[in-house]
């Protein structure tokens, strides 16, 4: 997020939630958002294909259809220019590519967009009135915009929105993508990518591979590396022969499970490092507990970038141990012998005794979070990064006065339909996601028992037209097959979904969305269509 | 711009902004005035009578929570008249209260049993007529509800309505009859409850509390840790209360920079997950491994030490690395472990085994 949870609620006067279940997902700040419209009358358009909670509290809901994020951003861009409500001095003095990004979207005319989006040409003009004349306005978004083939663009045209509007470097503005799980933002911060080390330093720049050679003291590959979406499937095709995996589930949370197992089966060697004897275990050669939160100590840094302690409240059950004990032994254990020598460098060891010295190390070697420490962190210092330093009080909001990069670009973007749309054989859309009570795989929630009290099963959502037409009577359980699986579970009845689309979640191995779901990816970021597949719907 | 007044408390002359309430003005000043409908977060309504001042050439004593400051106003927190209000307002709440502070969960972190500890008072002889109602009355799975210790102070009502924004509680019939009710005196599920525990976390005494706690530990008996949501990227802040090494519960920290007080039903109550009977208690490899022998799909699972265990998988990754090249091995960090976590997982895959192949869920 370029701004804070804090100063969205808190001083914008529109907001766009775009491909985000916001109470659901994000549910404390679902809450905050439900407060600034009771509190303060923020102004809040919903763009989604399902019926969400927030459209409770929304003066807007955009049902458009599933896969044209696009189009949609288009025809509101091209209303604000058709109106002249862009911010004329923040595009000269901060942006480059106008030209080009204008040419494009005029051709989004509104009646254009309206055809392809299902969204009727008055409520088009209603949004873009909204978004447009209530400053600051703030985008905030989630997995229904880049779990998509067209993910990056979809994020490049939000920005162009937002400096189309001046809507960047302002409280209450910016772009604003909420991270799903607790340290996705740190997993991303640490380098735990393919193509950069900690903090974005990209691992094909010379001037990083140095610095982290000789850091490390061994050579560093300059070649960028497999993402998960490559790597699981590489195992089939003999490219990887052994994956280290901590705390993940490929098997519920990859797309078209059924290919997934195949891949780890054909794996020479896995090694997993988990709490629970997850569905990926069947594929591990060797499994090593690691523990949960609540046993160690360590840092999670927060979808808008802040850095926060967790602190060990209770010691690690049974043999358990800490999961970065666990991967500094194995580090020494295999440098211990073989081809690769570590020589030199001031961070070359793997000797540590708490967390903090690894915070330490990342700090030096992490321009973004190189102020940060646990020490300052235990004395009460909210850190957002970037923090530049000891005394540097970090960056609450991005991209004030001047972006990143010098001026923000505008991307001319045109409409990619989705890679699998419904056919004749396969006439019904399935949209995946999560539920409240439930998170991912499930593999921790399902071991919660209240929260299975209250959501004990697979339910897959069906429109109430669907539902007539099926001859469903609303406690029947479904099959939803697609090109690559079938699963059965409830169906729940509901007009959360339009009618045409299905929604299912990848909580419970027994019905998991993931068997149907298509393995299409990004061109870019790698993501999977998870958002879009389809499927056939019947009574069983 | 706003006027500034001065207003003496207890003697002492301090300045404050019109329209301030007393209590507000006294609490900056460092004046105690005791509360219990009133919460920092939630809209004063002054109905428990509990913070009483009394004010100079006003008849009646006035709720100090909703009351604001004038010029050359006189207050009095603590004179003869306002104790005796109090102790009253306490008999009365008492009189209608179980005895049961022995095995109630609350017990120590009621503010209810704090009032009547500071200002002495105790069931008086002629009230406590036994159960009104059925305790534990919903079926809820995590707000345990017990209306016999429900004082009518409506903190539950305005925090479903002000923080979580979701308006499950309610008041409903009259004069004794009086009664807090989710939705049309329905179960909270079906008043949509969300479950988030905001009303049991502003619930000042044992009327709302958090049911998987019942009976596991109270206040007293409780060690605080302060740690971060492991759900969501929102990163609430919350203590963790254990007791005997083992959790019992979450509790909301005030000062939390992210939430505050609120919480969603993740992050308050689904926390047993870390004590569940699945959990892995010792590494295990597959017997081929300990025979030395090739790949045997699905072979037998056999616990072992760690020394064991690690000298197997390190042999075997470092095999395959000085082997086929270290392009031929993948690591997966995880977006639930902690930062320096998954920086030693980058720097494993890169410093140990000499490759970018390393990659985590973000893009699942
Ligand atoms: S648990 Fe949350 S949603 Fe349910 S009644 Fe209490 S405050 Fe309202
Ligand atoms: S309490 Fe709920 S909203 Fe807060 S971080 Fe945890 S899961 Fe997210």
């Amino acid at each position: 997020m370029t701004n804070s949870m804090a100063d969205i609620a808190g001083q914008a006067a529109a907001m766009l939630v775009i491909g985000s279940n916001t109470t659901e997902q994000h549910p404390v700040f679902g809450t905050m958002i439900r407060r600034a419209v009771r509190t303060r009358g923020v102004k809040v358009v919903v763009a989604d294909p399902r019926k969400i909670d927030l459209v409770e509290f929304a003066v807007l809901h955009l049902q458009h259809q599933p896969g044209t994020d696009v189009p949609l951003i288009n025809g509101l861009m091209n209303i604000i220019l058709e109106k002249g409500w862009e911010d004329q001095a923040f595009i000269a003095e901060r942006t480059e590519g106008f030209v080009e990004f204008k040419a494009v979207v005029e051709q989004y005319t509104p009646e254009r967009v309206a055809e392809i989006t299902g969204v009727p040409v008055e409520q088009l003009y209603q949004a873009a009135e909204i978004l447009a004349t209530n400053k600051p306005m703030a985008v905030m978004w989630a997995m229904g915009i880049t779990q998509h083939i067209v993910g990056v663009n979809n994020v490049m045209d939000l920005a162009n929105l937002q400096m189309l509007l001046g809507n960047m470097g302002v409280p209450g503005g910016g772009v604003n993508p909420l991270r799903g799980q607790n340290n996705v933002q740190g997993a991303c911060d640490m380098g735990g990518l393919p193509n950069v080390y900690p903090g974005y330093q990209a691992v094909t720049g010379e001037e990083a591979r140095q610095k982290f050679e000789a850091a490390w003291g061994a050579p560093m590959s300059a070649k960028v590396g497999l993402t998960v979406t490559e790597m699981i499937p590489g195992a089939a095709d003999d490219k990887v022969k052994a994956l280290y995996i901590l705390g993940e589930n490929p098997v519920m949370s990859d797309p078209h499970a059924a290919h997934t197992r195949h891949c780890l089966e054909a794996c020479e060697f896995v090694l997993l490092q988990d709490l629970f004897p997850t569905e990926t275990l069947a594929y591990a050669d060797v499994i090593l507990p690691g523990v949960s939160f609540a046993e160690k100590s360590g840092t999670f840094t927060n979808t808008e970038r802040r850095v926060q302690m967790v602190h060990q409240a209770i010691e690690p059950l049974g043999e358990a141990r800490q999961d970065w004990r666990i991967t500094a032994e194995l580090a020494q254990q295999i440098l211990k012998e073989g081809d690769r020598q570590v020589t030199g460098g001031a961070y070359a060891g793997w000797q540590y005794d708490h967390p903090a010295q690894i915070m330490a190390e990342i700090a030096a070697l992490t321009p973004s979070y190189s102020g940060v420490s646990h020490e300052r962190l235990d004395r009460g210092a909210q850190l957002q990064w970037p923090v530049k330093g000891a005394d540097h009080p970090g960056t609450p909001i991005l991209h004030v006065g001047q972006f990143a990069r010098g001026k923000g670009k505008f991307m001319p973007i045109e409409h990619v339909p989705p890679a699998e749309l419904p056919d004749e054989e396969y006439p019904m859309l399935l949209n995946t996601g999560r539920v409240l009570y439930h998170w991912h795989g499930g593999e921790m929630t399902r071991r919660a028992r209240g929260l299975m009290e209250i959501y004990g099963q697979a339910l897959v959502e069906v429109n109430p037209d669907d539902a007539d037409r099926m001859g469903l009577n609303g406690h029947q359980r479904v099959r939803v097959t697609s090109r690559r699986g079938s699963i059965e579970a409830e169906a729940l009845v509901t007009d959360r979904v339009p009618p045409g689309t299905v929604f299912a979640n990848f909580h419970f191995p027994e019905a998991s969305a993931n068997e149907l779901t298509i393995a299409a990816l990004d061109p870019v970021a790698k993501i999977p269509e998870y958002k879009i597949c389809a499927v056939k719907v019947e009574p069983v | 711009m706003t006027k500034i007044v001065n207003v003496t408390i207890d003697g002492q002359t301090v300045q404050a902004e019109e329209g301030q309430t007393i209590l507000e003005v006294a609490q900056a000043a460092n004046i105690h005035i005791p509360t219990l409908c009133y919460h920092r977060d939630l809209t004063p309504t002054g109905n428990c009578r509990i913070c009483v001042v009394e004010v100079e050439k006003q008849r009646f004593l006035q709720a100090s929570c909703v009351f604001p400051v004038m010029e050359g106003m006189v207050v009095h927190t603590d004179s003869e008249r306002v104790i005796k209000s109090r102790r009253k307002t306490l008999e009365l709440m008492l009189a209608n209260h179980p005895q049961d502070c022995l095995v109630c969960d609350s017990s120590g972190s009621c503010d209810l049993q704090d009032l009547a500890y500071e200002y002495q008072v105790s069931v008086p002889a002629w009230g406590a007529k036994g159960a009104r109602y059925e305790a534990d009355s919903d079926p809820n799975p995590f707000v345990r509800v017990d209306f016999n210790k429900c004082i009518l102070c409506r903190r539950c009502v305005l925090a479903c309505n002000e923080i979580q924004c979701r308006d499950v509680w309610g008041v409903a019939y009259r004069g004794f009859d009086e009664q807090i009710v989710a939705g049309a005196d329905v179960v909270m599920l079906d008043a949509r409850c969300e479950s988030c525990g905001q009303c049991a976390a502003y619930c000042p005494t044992g009327a709302l509390s958090d049911k998987m706690s019942h009976g596991l530990g109270r206040a007293h008996q409780v060690t605080k840790v302060t740690t971060t949501c492991s759900y969501c990227g929102v990163g609430c802040q919350f203590d963790l209360n254990v007791k005997d090494g083992r959790i019992i519960g979450v509790t909301s920290n005030p000062d939390a920079p992210v939430n505050g007080m609120a919480l969603c039903v993740k992050g308050r109550y689904g926390y047993d997950y870390v004590h569940h009977p699945d959990r892995l208690a010792r590494p295990q490899v597959r017997q081929y491994l300990l025979d030395g022998r090739p790949k045997v799909k699905g072979d037998q699972w056999v616990e072992v030490d760690w020394e064991t265990a690690l000298e197997i998988a390190a042999v075997k990754l470092r095999e395959i690395r000085d082997v086929h090249g270290p392009d031929t091995i993948g690591v997966l960090t995880s977006a639930k472990c902690t930062n320096e976590e998954n920086y030693l997982m980058q720097k494993f895959a890169r410093q140990v085994i000499g490759t970018n192949n390393v990659d985590h869920c973000a893009r699942l």
